[in-house]
């Protein structure tokens, strides 16, 4: 890390100078800030990969440089500013908890553009981005719905913030949709990275029944548990951030895998051509944000078809996960029948829907 | 459900207490010579990466626990290094330890965190694992499950009737008086200390090997932690590492299945995920509230340097 630093003060002290010399024909710098190590599979694995593709797409226009493992807080503004003084134009701040420091830093520097994921305030020079995650999750939950013998699902999932809850309950409606007998078992695990809970609360949720499981944490160990447990048990997986079938061959049916390259390219060619104004980007299948991770030759053909013709019917807004009626949990209409959830009521999520077993902790 | 209910309860209990078994039984015999060595969750993270990379290339778990406690060894013998020798203070000298190894192990992982280990077989053993419920919960195990119950018995027997242990412990209530009757309190300590380091590499190994058979950073997550409380938790008794490693596993699982058996009980996911940490502060408040069986088995030298010619 110190040494990574050092290099980037170097190198940025050195473009700095270079830059003022020769101006025009300098790559313009664009600087990411990742919460985790890439590692191979993950959040900021999926960023990192989305990094790549745009700096190879815009080769010769754009140099990247990436931090990882900066810590939401005090620290994520101090690598942020030092991003923007060592010449960064553009910086892409890729978690929640870096949106305070990323907007603080933004009106600091005007002359550089910021983006901050998943985050909801927006500045003049700070873009906002997202991916409906939850339309891939609908569509998982068909396969399950169609492919479930015990007609249990379980979940295993991080913390009760709405970004999750869209997740559970997108999943248990498209379950839901094509088998009414369905339900979803969800267990907290309360951490976004704990391999060895996270394969626990699978391992629980397969003794107890659930053939299809999921999850909403930052590891493998779940598509690994039903890898594992396959043959005896008839489990299967859906992978969530990365495709995960290099850890489940056999069990992952499919998964929502996050897609930020096209993102990435795009906005930055924007910038370069003058053309950006301060965006709020939330995509999804329509923008290819999101894909599903391939679908496993196990799944019978008309399912695949269904869930093909499904997934051109989300990305026209033919088709809704949250199309009403959406009833929750005690039984209480959220969206009426013939309208679809608003972004705004999305984004409040805090409530399981029809189909969702287990009883969300009161507050 | 019912009974295959209970056993499954039952084998994951026992499987989340393994790896916090063997690492505290270690850090028991160091604080039993007097010596605190808050490294466990480095020495863990460097065991795990170690025995991981050696498990895959070899393709044998085995070589890979050996692999994982020699690395623990080499960790714990740096530690000897600057708190026994150079007479570093213990606590920093441990801490030290604990950042450095899962920096450390986080380096030499990089190549190998997109590689997935195929799952090891459990042991069946004959006749026991025949009976109902307490057969497949407690004798379908991993190897290293039976190692641990198996070490329990050796360090009990070892500190407590053995001459070897005897020595140990009087290193540790009163290292001078060890001293001036012939026993090389450094090198006894040094010992202990290597022991400890090779515990908690197994712990780690089991870890990355077994428990979840892949190497990501950050994968301990905490339980070196964990096993050091537990030494205190069992005021440095044996028997007790077990009891409160499996209850702090148990409260672990039990909180899941009550999530994920679809009960409608509504009790927050976080107030659960505590409790087992409520449990070991409960039961150390208990066992505190008799204050001399904490200070009749806690070393009195413990976290003390020793200058031999003093």
């Amino acid at each position: 890390m110190n040494h990574r630093k050092f290099v980037l003060t170097t190198l940025g002290g050195a473009a700095l100078l270079a830059s003022t010399f020769l101006s025009a024909a300098e790559p313009t710098k664009v600087g990411f800030v990742y919460v985790s190590p890439v590692g191979d599979a993950g959040w900021t694995f999926q960023h990192d990969q989305g990094r790549k593709q745009m700096e190879a797409a815009l080769k010769g226009a754009v140099t990247t440089k990436f931090i990882e493992n900066v810590p939401e807080g005090a620290d994520a503004e101090r690598i942020i500013r030092q991003l923007a003084q060592d010449g960064n134009k553009i910086i892409f701040t890729t978690s929640f908890g870096y949106m305070n420091p990323t907007l603080k830093v933004a009106s600091a520097f005007p002359n550089v553009t910021f983006f901050h994921a998943t985050g909801y305030k927006q500045g003049k020079n700070v873009g906002i981005y997202n991916a409906r995650f939850y339309e891939g999750r609908y569509l998982n939950g068909i396969i399950a719905g169609k492919m479930t013998k015990t007609n249990i699902a379980g979940y295993v999932a991080a913390f009760p913030i709405p970004e999750v809850m869209q997740g559970i309950n997108a999943f248990t409606r498209g379950m839901k949709s094509v088998n009414p007998k369905a339900e979803v078992r969800v267990i907290w695990v309360n951490s976004w990275f704990d391999p060895g809970k996270e394969r626990e609360a699978a391992m629980t949720l397969i003794s107890q029944g659930a053939d299809m499981i999921t999850h909403h944490t930052d590891s493998t160990a779940v598509v690994q548990a039903a890898e594992e447990k396959h043959k005896e048990k008839g489990t299967w997986s859906f992978s969530y951030h990365s495709d995960m079938s290099k850890y489940g061959p056999t069990a992952q049916l499919s998964g929502t895998t996050h897609i930020w390259g096209d993102f990435y390219t795009k906005t930055v060619k924007e910038i370069l051509d003058g053309k950006w104004k301060a965006t709020n980007v939330w995509g999804g299948f329509k923008d290819g944000m999101i894909k599903l991770a391939p679908i496993n030759a196990a799944v019978p053909a008309d399912v695949k078809s269904y869930v093909t013709k499904l997934q051109a019917d989300i990305a026209t807004g033919k088709a809704h996960p949250f199309a009403g009626p959406v009833v929750d949990q005690d039984g209480k209409e959220r969206v009426a029948k013939g309208k679809n959830m608003s972004d705004a009521e999305l984004g409040a999520m805090d409530y399981y829907v029809q189909g969702v077993a287990s009883t969300l902790p009161k507050k | 459900m019912g009974l295959t209910f209970i056993s499954s309860i039952i084998f994951a209990t026992v499987v989340a207490g393994t790896p916090l078994i063997i690492v505290a039984l270690g850090e028991l015999v160091t604080e039993k010579s007097g010596v605190l060595n808050l490294g466990a969750e480095g020495i863990m993270s460097v065991g795990a990466v170690v025995a991981f990379a050696v498990t895959h290339h070899s393709g044998s778990p085995m070589l890979g626990i050996l692999a994982g406690m020699t690395a623990g060894m080499l960790m714990s013998l740096l530690f000897g290094i600057s708190a026994l020798t150079l007479m570093a203070n213990q606590v920093a000298s441990g801490l030290a330890l604990s950042i450095f190894g899962v920096g450390l192990s986080a380096f030499i992982g990089k190549p190998y965190e997109s590689i997935a280990l195929a799952s090891v077989n459990p042991v069946r053993i004959p006749l026991l694992s025949k009976i109902p419920v307490l057969g497949p919960a407690l004798f379908e195990q991993q190897g290293l499950v039976y190692f641990s119950w198996f070490l329990i018995l050796a360090v009990a027997w070892f500190l407590y009737r053995s001459k070897a242990g005897l020595i140990l412990r009087a290193v540790g209530e009163s290292p001078v008086s060890a001293h001036s009757i012939g026993y090389g309190v450094v090198k006894i300590r040094y010992q202990a200390v290597l022991f400890g380091g090779a515990m908690a590499g197994i712990g780690g190994a089991f870890l990355s090997v077994f428990y979840t058979p892949m190497w990501v950073e950050g994968m301990v997550a905490g339980r070196g932690w964990i096993a050091l409380s537990l030494v205190v938790f069992a005021t440095w008794r044996p028997g007790r590492v077990m009891i409160g490693a499996y209850l702090f596993g148990g409260c672990m699982i039990t909180q899941m299945f009550v999530q994920g058996s679809g009960a409608k009980i509504s009790i927050p996911a976080q107030f659960l995920s505590s409790l087992p940490y409520v449990a070991t502060i409960l039961v150390l408040v208990l066992i505190s509230r008799n204050r001399s069986t904490i200070r009749l088995n806690s070393p009195a030298s413990l976290g003390q340097p020793f200058l031999p010619d003093a």
